[in-house]
């Protein structure tokens, strides 16, 4: 199958500001791709170049298919977008706002909107300026998932949501996913939540690309934290190649591992023997902070 | 802490955001009048010229509407009457300052934020308040102080100073109050807004009824702008209205306070309502959402047009009662072509009033576009297949077809009225409205000027208004500014032919409408090849 998305070396400055240098992403169709970033680092700028919004200053970018600058409308009744920011009319209602942004994509499934609606646990009858945040983005959720469309672009979903109605976006993703033909493009700062349904992700910083691929591709590039009790003192760990951050209190050993360097280390642990033992992977924070804490990176270093 | 802990440091916020604007329309309005003293000089520098003036000037109707009753003849009071636009204009600008910095900081969330900090409960209010009151105090003193450099005389100076500002207190008070009344900022500038219209109508049915037959005299002492020009600058220099609008001022603050400890932060009085659950089936399309969004804003516009048309019609007559009565101004008022000529006239001005008015809704409508652009609402809308040319074709419907609208309702009402009085509805009734809709050609200039800024520069799209306020000061106060034809003729308006009475020439129509269609086809391209949003 063809990729929903496309883009190869998109660069947009703002004055003086570079956000995008030459950022490439890929979203394969039926996937839910995450699209993970800081603040500030090209999200947002990235789908409004995919909406036509926005023209890029250089670099290529494909949509369904179809140029997003020169064919923006066919390809918007494809696809339905959330923005990051929702501010609604003050004098229009919530129910009035689906509609319209609904036939303004050329339809708008009923059963479904009414069954989001109640999950959502939305009043549509409140008027723009009534709603809270979340209540606004939940506006704006209802109206992009109860759209017949094959692609949707969600820009920071959940921000304002509470656990409660994140969960139920989440679902509401998910269902997403069943179907297999929906792509979907998430953009996010939150990690768990891309963790939770990505099938893949690209990671973002000021504008570029650093790293692609599913989950699991990514922790490759990570370290695992392991904690042993072990049978006695465990000399030359701290030497072995691989191995951060190492505490030892008595019996008890934690330290972090390069993927590559995990087989030495456990054998050099089953060697002295081991009582127990925790591993875990590496939460998506952990990843995030490997790429985007420069400080904690140099400060690494003397250690 | 007290409820106003914290009302100096935000005065100092708000001057530190209107560090450009306020300082702009004090300074503007403050020495505008200054340009009337050199005019004034040049154009009757004898006693018996500014008395010939003063004689044509306080019986015409059309005068005495813009600017109010003139008292005398000497230099101050013929400055100062020709001034006499300013106080409504100080008024407006004082709502709207004490609108922005009261209501809209709550609307956006702004005024919770700094609630939570040590700020007193009224602290805002009374810093918006404050601040508008010293900067129109400030209005006043310069112009006072300019007036005096010019050799007028002191007391006549401050006392015309004191008229500008003593506006400038009564009108940031009411948009105090109106601020408490309504949960958004739109609402409150409309409701104080609409009192600033009234207190302008009354003042001219009660000034245009003190020169004919009086009945409806009275009614100036209803309305602050008919306070503040009793006060005679260099006439009587009286200072009692002064202090009435003073007054009136602090009760109508304290009634802000009063009603701003009622509520919650956020809410207004008047509760909001619930809308209907799902759009009904029209609301498809970018047109029905302009209609939506476009609708009040029209409405309030029409009876505007509608109010001023009847009061403004019905005094058509009398503009020729007037000349009948009187043998010396039938002398001065032959050239226009006696009582019929000087009703045409009289009719013909209020259209070019009207159409200046027209304008300033035009550019209003057209901002909406704008507006909606910086709000964030324009994004989901063009994420769905609405392209730019609809979605912003839907504005535009309204930015051109709109001032349409109201004019033809001005037209109309003027026309029925005056015909009601005369008896002959079928002539006057069609003249009023041609001369209506001729000035549609020009008030399109403006739209259209809107327009190109708006894909242009969009950052700089209010400076449209620029485009208004020279159109204003050139039709307003051009001539007797003593500009040149040339530069008078950059104003669309000055190619208008005056109907009913003058010329018809259909040319100008023709190419200010061409202009028109070429600018706004300008700022269509501009929209489509720029990004959106630009904020």
């Amino acid at each position: 199958m063809t990729d929903a998305i496309s883009v190869t070396g998109l660069v947009k400055t703002f004055g003086a500001t570079r956000a995008l240098d030459g950022l490439d992403l890929s979203v394969r169709t039926g996937e839910v791709h995450g699209f993970l970033g800081p603040n500030g680092a090209g999200k947002s700028t990235t789908i409004r170049i995919l909406l036509g919004m926005m023209r890029a200053d250089s670099g290529a970018a494909r949509l369904l298919g179809g140029d997003p600058w020169a064919d923006a409308t066919t390809l918007h009744k494809q696809l339905a977008y959330v923005p990051g920011d929702v501010t609604l009319w003050p004098n229009l209602s919530g129910g009035e706002v689906i509609d319209m942004l609904g036939r303004m994509r050329g339809g708008l499934d009923k059963r479904r909107r009414a069954d989001l609606l109640e999950r959502f646990d939305l009043d549509p009858r409140k008027k723009g300026r009534a709603y809270s945040k979340g209540n606004r983005q939940k506006v704006a959720l209802v109206a992009a998932l109860a759209s017949d469309v094959r692609l949707l672009l969600l820009d920071e979903p959940t921000s304002g949501l509470d656990p409660l109605m994140e969960e139920v976006f989440r679902e509401a993703v998910r269902e997403e996913q069943r179907r297999g033909d929906r792509t979907v493009l998430l953009s996010s700062h939150i990690l768990s939540e891309v963790e939770a349904l990505c099938d893949r992700l690209t990671i973002i910083r000021d504008g570029r690309a650093v790293e692609s691929g599913t989950l699991a591709d990514l922790r490759h590039l990570s370290r695992t934290t392991i904690q042993a009790e072990l049978a006695a003192p465990a000399d030359g760990l701290a030497q072995l190649p691989g191995v951060h951050d190492l505490h030892v209190e008595g019996g008890r050993v934690r330290f972090d591992v390069d993927a590559d360097a995990l087989d030495p280390a456990l054998r050099h642990l089953t060697a002295v023997g081991v009582r127990s033992l925790v591993s875990r992977p590496p939460t998506l924070e952990e990843l995030f902070l490997q790429h985007y804490d420069r400080t904690q990176r140099t400060a690494e270093v003397p250690r | 802490m007290n409820t106003l802990t914290g009302t100096v440091r935000l005065a100092r916020l708000i001057l530190r955001r209107d560090r450009v604007l306020l300082p702009l329309w004090v300074l503007l309005l403050g020495l505008i009048p200054l340009s009337y003293v050199a005019s004034f000089n040049e154009l009757f520098p004898t006693e018996a010229g500014r008395h010939g003036y003063f004689a044509a000037s306080e019986h015409n109707a059309a005068f005495v509407a813009l600017y109010g009753r003139l008292f005398g003849s000497s230099l101050g009071e013929l400055v100062a009457w020709r001034a006499g636009f300013l106080p409504v204009a100080v008024g407006l600008l004082s709502i709207l300052t004490v609108v922005r910095h009261t209501r809209t900081e709550e609307e956006s969330g702004r005024r919770e934020l700094l609630g939570s900090t040590v700020t007193g409960r009224h602290a805002g209010l009374a810093a918006a308040l404050v601040t508008t009151f010293a900067a129109t105090l400030a209005l006043g003193a310069i112009l006072a102080v300019g007036m005096i450099a010019q050799g007028l005389p002191a007391a006549g100076s401050w006392a015309f100073g004191m008229e500008l500002t003593a506006s400038g207190w009564v009108f940031a008070a009411v948009g105090g109050v109106a601020a408490q009344l309504t949960s958004s900022a739109g609402g409150a500038r409309g409701i104080a807004i609409i009192t600033l219209g009234a207190a302008y109508v009354l003042r001219v049915v009660g000034d245009i009824s003190g020169i004919g037959d009086g009945t409806l005299a009275w009614l100036t002492w209803l309305t602050p702008f008919g306070w503040v020009q009793r006060m005679v600058p260099y006439g009587g220099d009286h200072w009692w209205p002064a202090l009435l609008a003073a007054l009136v001022s602090a009760v109508l603050a304290a009634t802000a306070v009063l009603l701003s400890a009622r509520r919650d932060v956020g809410a207004g009085l008047l509760p909001p309502r619930l809308g209907p659950a799902s759009a009904t089936p029209g609301l498809r399309s970018p047109l029905a959402l302009a209609w939506r969004l476009h609708r009040g804003l029209l409405a309030g516009w029409l009876a505007g047009f509608a109010v001023l048309g009847v009061v403004l019609g019905y005094l058509a007559a009398g503009v020729g009662d007037l000349v009948r009565d009187n043998r010396q101004l039938n002398q001065v008022f032959a050239n226009l072509g006696g009582a019929s000529g000087l009703i045409d006239s009289y009719i013909a001005s209020i259209m070019g009033l009207f159409g200046l008015i027209a304008g300033g809704y035009a550019i209003q409508a057209t901002l909406r576009a704008r507006v909606e652009e910086t709000n964030g609402h324009a994004e989901p809308v063009l994420g769905t297949g609405v392209g730019r040319v609809a979605w912003l074709g839907g504005h535009l419907t309204f930015s051109l077809l709109g001032p349409a609208a109201v004019l033809a309702v001005a037209g109309a009402a003027v026309g029925l009225t005056h015909g009601l009085n005369t008896g002959d509805v079928g002539r006057e009734l069609p003249r009023a409205v041609a001369g209506a809709l001729v000035q549609l050609p020009a008030v399109w200039i403006l739209s259209a000027v809107t327009i190109v800024m708006f894909g242009l520069l969009p950052r700089l799209a209010a400076v449209s208004w620029g485009a208004l306020v020279i159109c204003l000061l050139f039709g307003l106060v051009g001539s007797a500014l003593g500009l040149d034809d040339r530069v008078l003729e950059v104003s669309p308006f000055t190619h208008l032919p005056k109907i009913p009475g003058g010329q018809v020439t259909v040319a100008p129509l023709i190419w200010l409408t061409a202009i028109a269609a070429a600018l706004t086809a300008a700022g269509l391209t501009a929209f489509r090849r720029r990004d959106v949003p630009v904020t």
